[in-house]
């Protein structure tokens, strides 16, 4: 059997060569590109959704939910930064050489030898000053050689520091890929894989994480998060890693005083600051120093940046209005991330956000401004068999289509959009008129009442009572049914009660005596009595008596409305200590040096060879033979045998 | 007739210069005077620092110095006009046609419309008069665009002192800069090969993008001038972005002269194109320019996102797609050099860099979410 040995000279040449290269560019090429396609670093459960249970498995096991720390990609990497030393390596000495050296051993023949030569011949006296002169007013760097046959050579050289472009360039390129490795966690996955630290997957409070989860001051690199309350204070950070984190001991204390948002006049975000607080045991004072978007703080090597920001526990009075018992009201008092238990009702609000700006595009498609709609809050009702539907609803009421509506919009699950409950605003811009009105709807006297007036009305035409009554009665028992579960309800009588061939007449005829019937009940409470109502009343009536009918989809008995609230918000902070960023920044510099050199300037050697016998032979190269060498070489031998003849 | 007034005789090449020297300089000095409680310290850097910059461009190339002087004298005069009212863009029958941001942009979008249009009538009759012609149209969309954007940048301040900004944060500014920068790099080009036939083919990219700008304004209603979200309050946005562009730019030109290097070597229109040779160093340059651009652009990026998110490098879609981009031109640069690789490979593989560019561009905002969702489509 033969031995396949392994050619260390082989794997070399592998190694350096240029398709090695280019194909590890490739290769990293198309990692990345699955890394803008599959969204990164999200949480395990939205890629279980998305996969299936099988093949979540496997893209975990290969890394994909994160792939620019995934073994694989980083041995790409490392195979670049191998291949580009190696390839240094094997350049470098023959460019140190051509760029120190001036090669005068050259004779007759090789000159003749190059592609770009000229030979004058047959002249004596050659001006050799006035050619040196020439060749320096061209910014050569020239040496002269004198033969033992009495032949002058005259070598000459330009855009020499093109040849050190190369170095520069793919140090840099090195440079930048080991300081970047530098910042990464390859430390972390070393001490993972032989088991010295492990991620933390359980929700706990940052003091019990056990040690084996948390990474110590010495750290050297790290990018970190940090919520903070305004008020409150902490020297822990969480690395967010796979499904769960780390937590990261800071040398110091930061408190958080303030958090601000400023906002343009159209309320769109301006600014982003937190004045912050940092307590170090090793300093007598505390540091006060405020951070925004785009000016961060370093101290100890750590620098803390203004990255997001959260609701803190903003204080929250409610007033829940039942919708389904009249004049039932109640207040409750709430924090955001806070729960409370109506124990009557078996569902438990807990509340989620508090938002106090809202800039919202309310005509879609048109060239309106987005404009602020103020506060909202969301939350979710969850019923004691542990089901919850999420909310969002507004503070003020906001025009839409020349009307104004409170909003609270609905869904079951956070894959949906939400569904939009739109309840009348009246003129004073308060939800009294709605509420009054929807009580109404559900009072039967009243309902009575008016049953009755609008038989009298009719029957003035038709004298039979029977008649009359059997009106009376139908219109209380629509309006009951109205009452209890809006037009969808009776859509359902209509379906199951009516025969088809009569069923859109019917429904005509309701709507008209619902609409008539709620009229009457609306200034009846408004006390409006036999008045004409204007346009903006009747439209008023319309919209109530809709979201009266959604009301019954809206799953939770109680409408919210926010009283007051006192906003307390938490600053996101993102820490991050890296030490390759120098490195990066140097490795940067050194390639931009290196790239310019090498496509700006042009190098060209120059050899002229001065006989004594008589005769002139030039010969011009250059690692570049383009179209601008072909020109330097033209202007070159006229300007040369200018000044020779 | 048009292009006199773009070709200079010997006795006012000096004059201009200096004219163009002290124009810059002391529209520097006065503003540094009039502003300076409004600069930082990297501002006044950069201010100085596009002095030189655009000095530098104008010593040596006339074509660019007149077209700035024309630019900012005419902006001036806009500002002028203005009054420090935002409404006399409605009212002064120079703004309202001529030369508010708006107007100017759309004169922009006119002229490179006609000059694509001459520019092939050109090629095909065959007819240098034609291409004189479209080729000065260039310059005058030029020259329109600089105007509509100076004035845009000052107009922002008259919609509040806090919403003024430089005019390349979202789409529709940027595809100006775009147009703009595509447009310098062709002319240069131009004329220093002496060869006007390729705008037929690189106008096709910036109409491309005029028609972009069309839709933008018509259709979607988003050329107004929108404030800054925190992210983008920076100095670093003043050089990043135009950095950035002039990567852009290259890599437009260069794959549109490839086409024209594939059509030629089709035999078609080949007597009439430059060489292929001319061209194959063309499209070298424009991606060497490019690359060098994009590499200080992506580096810049990083500082940047440093300072704003917390991390030189986060992986976020778009710096990935800078990354794609770059090193495909890294590959196609080692290719044609240490290979000497030459031909319609390298023409074909230039054509797809203009999708990866693209898709870096555009797609990503459309396509793929990240910290870098500004301009949404
Ligand atoms: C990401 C990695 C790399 C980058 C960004 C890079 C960049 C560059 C650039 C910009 C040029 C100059 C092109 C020009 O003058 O127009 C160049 C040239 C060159 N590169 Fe690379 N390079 C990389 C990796 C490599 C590797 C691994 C090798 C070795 C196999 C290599 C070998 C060369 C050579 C031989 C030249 C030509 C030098 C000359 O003739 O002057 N490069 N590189």
């Amino acid at each position: 059997m033969k031995s396949t040995a392994i050619n260390p000279k082989k794997i070399n040449q592998l190694l350096s060569s240029m398709s090695f290269a280019v194909s590890m560019l490739v290769f990293l090429g198309i990692a990345s590109i699955i890394g803008t396609i599959l969204k990164q670093n999200e949480p395990y459960e939205n890629y279980i959704i998305k996969f299936g249970q099988f093949w979540f498995g496997f893209f975990e096991k290969i890394g994909l939910y994160d792939v620019y720390h995934s073994i694989w990609f980083l041995t790409i990497l490392l195979f670049l930064v191998l291949s580009t030393t190696l390839c240094i390596i094997k350049n470098t000495p023959t460019i140190l050489k051509d760029f120190l050296v001036f090669k005068d051993s050259l004779e007759e023949k090789s000159l003749l030898s190059f592609s770009h030569h000229l030979v004058i011949k047959n002249k004596k006296s050659v001006n050799t000053s006035k050619i040196l002169y020439y060749l320096k007013e061209a910014k050569f760097k020239i040496k002269e050689k004198s033969k033992e046959n009495g032949d002058v050579l005259i070598i000459a050289k330009k855009g020499n520091y093109q040849r050190l472009g190369y170095i520069l360039t793919h140090i840099g390129v090195v440079v930048i890929c080991l300081g970047g490795l530098l910042d990464g966690n390859l430390i972390f996955k070393a001490q993972e894989i032989f088991g010295y630290k492990k991620i933390e997957t359980l929700d706990l409070p940052a003091s019990k994480v056990p040690e084996v989860s948390r990474l110590g001051i010495s750290n050297t690199s790290f990018r970190a998060n940090m919520t903070l309350a305004e008020g409150s204070s902490d020297n822990v950070a969480f690395v967010r890693m796979k499904d769960g984190y780390l937590v990261q001991d800071l040398p110091f204390k930061i408190t958080l005083k303030d958090f601000r948002i400023n906002h343009y006049s159209t309320g769109m975000p301006k600014s982003f600051e937190s004045d912050l607080i940092i307590s170090d045991p090793e300093l007598s004072q505390d540091i006060t120093k405020t951070i925004s978007v785009n000016h961060p703080f370093t101290y100890k090597g750590i620098a803390i940046y203004q990255s997001d920001f959260q609701d803190g526990g903003t204080r929250l009075n409610i007033k829940l209005r039942s919708l389904l018992n009249p004049g039932n009201s109640q207040k409750i008092e709430g924090k955001i991330f806070d729960k409370v238990k109506l124990d009557k009702d078996q569902i438990t609000y807990e509340f989620n956000d508090f938002k106090k700006f809202n800039v919202l595009h309310l005509k879609e498609g048109e060239k309106e401004k987005p404009r602020n709609v103020g506060p909202s809050v969301t939350y979710k009702v969850r019923n004691n068999a542990g089901q919850a539907r999420e909310y969002l609803t507004y503070q003020y009421a906001m025009p839409i289509d020349g009307r104004s509506f409170f909003i609270s919009g609905m869904r079951e699950t956070p894959q949906e959009e939400f569904k939009y409950l739109k309840i009348p605003a009246d003129a004073k811009g308060s939800i009294e008129e709605f509420m009054l009105f929807k009580d109404a709807l559900q009072n039967k006297t009243l309902i009575e009442a008016v049953a009755k007036k609008m038989a009298n009305q009719s029957a003035s035409e038709d004298k039979n009572n029977e008649v009359k009554e059997s009106f009376e009665k139908s219109v209380i028992k629509l309006m009951i049914l109205f009452a209890q579960g809006g037009f969808s309800k009776i859509a359902e009588n209509v379906d199951k009660n009516i025969p088809d061939n009569e069923k859109q007449k019917a429904v005509q005829t309701y709507l008209k005596i619902i609409d008539i019937a709620s009229s009457e009940i609306y200034k009846d409470r408004l006390n409006l009595p036999n008045k004409e109502l204007n346009q903006s009343r009747i439209i008023f009536i319309q919209d109530a008596l809709n979201a009266y009918s959604d009301m019954f989809f809206y799953g939770v008995p109680y409408y919210f409305e926010l009283i007051s609230y006192e906003q307390k918000e938490a600053s996101g902070l993102q820490l991050t200590k890296s030490p390759g960023q120098f490195w990066v920044y140097l490795g940067s510099l050194s390639l931009v040096l290196g790239i310019f050199s090498m496509i700006y300037l042009h190098e060209r050697k120059l050899w002229l060879l001065i006989k004594a016998k008589g005769g002139v032979i030039l010969a011009l190269s250059s690692n570049r033979k383009n179209i601008d060498f072909e020109n330097d070489f033209r202007k070159l031998i006229q300007e040369i045998k200018k000044i020779i003849h | 007739m048009f292009n006199k007034l773009f070709k200079s005789s010997k006795a006012t090449f000096q004059t201009f210069n200096v004219l163009y020297l002290v124009l810059l300089l002391g529209g520097a000095l006065y503003a540094l005077k009039k502003f300076h409680n409004y600069m930082d310290i990297y501002e006044e850097v950069i201010l100085f620092g596009s002095v030189g910059f655009f000095s530098w461009l104008g010593w040596s190339w006339n074509h660019f110095k007149k077209i700035m002087i024309l630019v900012f004298v005419t902006s001036l005069c806009a500002i002028q006009l203005y009054q420090g009212a935002l409404n006399n863009n409605e009212q002064v029958f120079l703004l309202k046609y001529l030369i508010s941001s708006q107007s100017a942009i759309m004169w922009m979008n006119v002229f490179f419309v006609l000059s694509l249009l001459l520019y092939w009538l050109g090629l095909l009759k065959e007819n240098n008069l034609i291409d004189d012609i479209a080729s000065s149209f260039t310059s005058v969309a030029v020259l329109f665009g600089f105007i509509g954007l100076l004035v845009r940048w000052y107009e922002s301040y008259l919609i509040g002192l806090d919403v003024g900004h430089i005019p390349i944060s979202n789409l529709y500014e940027v595809f100006i800069l775009f147009c703009l920068i595509t447009s310098l790099l062709y002319l240069f080009y131009e004329e220093k090969f002496n060869t006007k036939k390729l705008g037929a083919f690189v106008l096709i990219v910036i109409n491309a993008a005029v028609g972009f700008i069309l839709w933008y304004t018509f259709d979607r209603h988003a050329d107004g001038v929108q404030p800054l979200v925190p992210a983008l309050q920076s100095y670093w946005m003043k050089i990043h972005v135009p950095a950035n562009f002039i990567g852009y730019g290259s890599f437009s030109l260069a794959a549109m002269v490839s086409v024209a290097y594939l059509i030629s070597s089709k035999k078609i229109l080949t007597s009439y194109l430059p060489k292929s040779a001319v061209l194959d160093d063309l499209i070298y340059k424009s991606i060497a320019i490019g690359f060098i651009f994009f590499t200080i652009a992506t580096i810049l990026g990083a500082i940047w996102a440093a300072e704003a998110w917390g991390g030189y490098w986060s992986w976020d879609p778009k710096e990935t797609w800078a990354l794609i981009v770059w090193l495909n031109y890294a590959a196609w640069l080692h290719y044609r050099i240490v290979k000497g690789l030459r031909g319609s490979i390298l023409a074909w593989w230039a054509l797809i860099g203009l999708v990866v560019t693209t898709f870096a561009f555009l797609g990503v905002n459309m396509f793929l979410s990240g910290l870098h969702s500004y301009g949404q489509l």
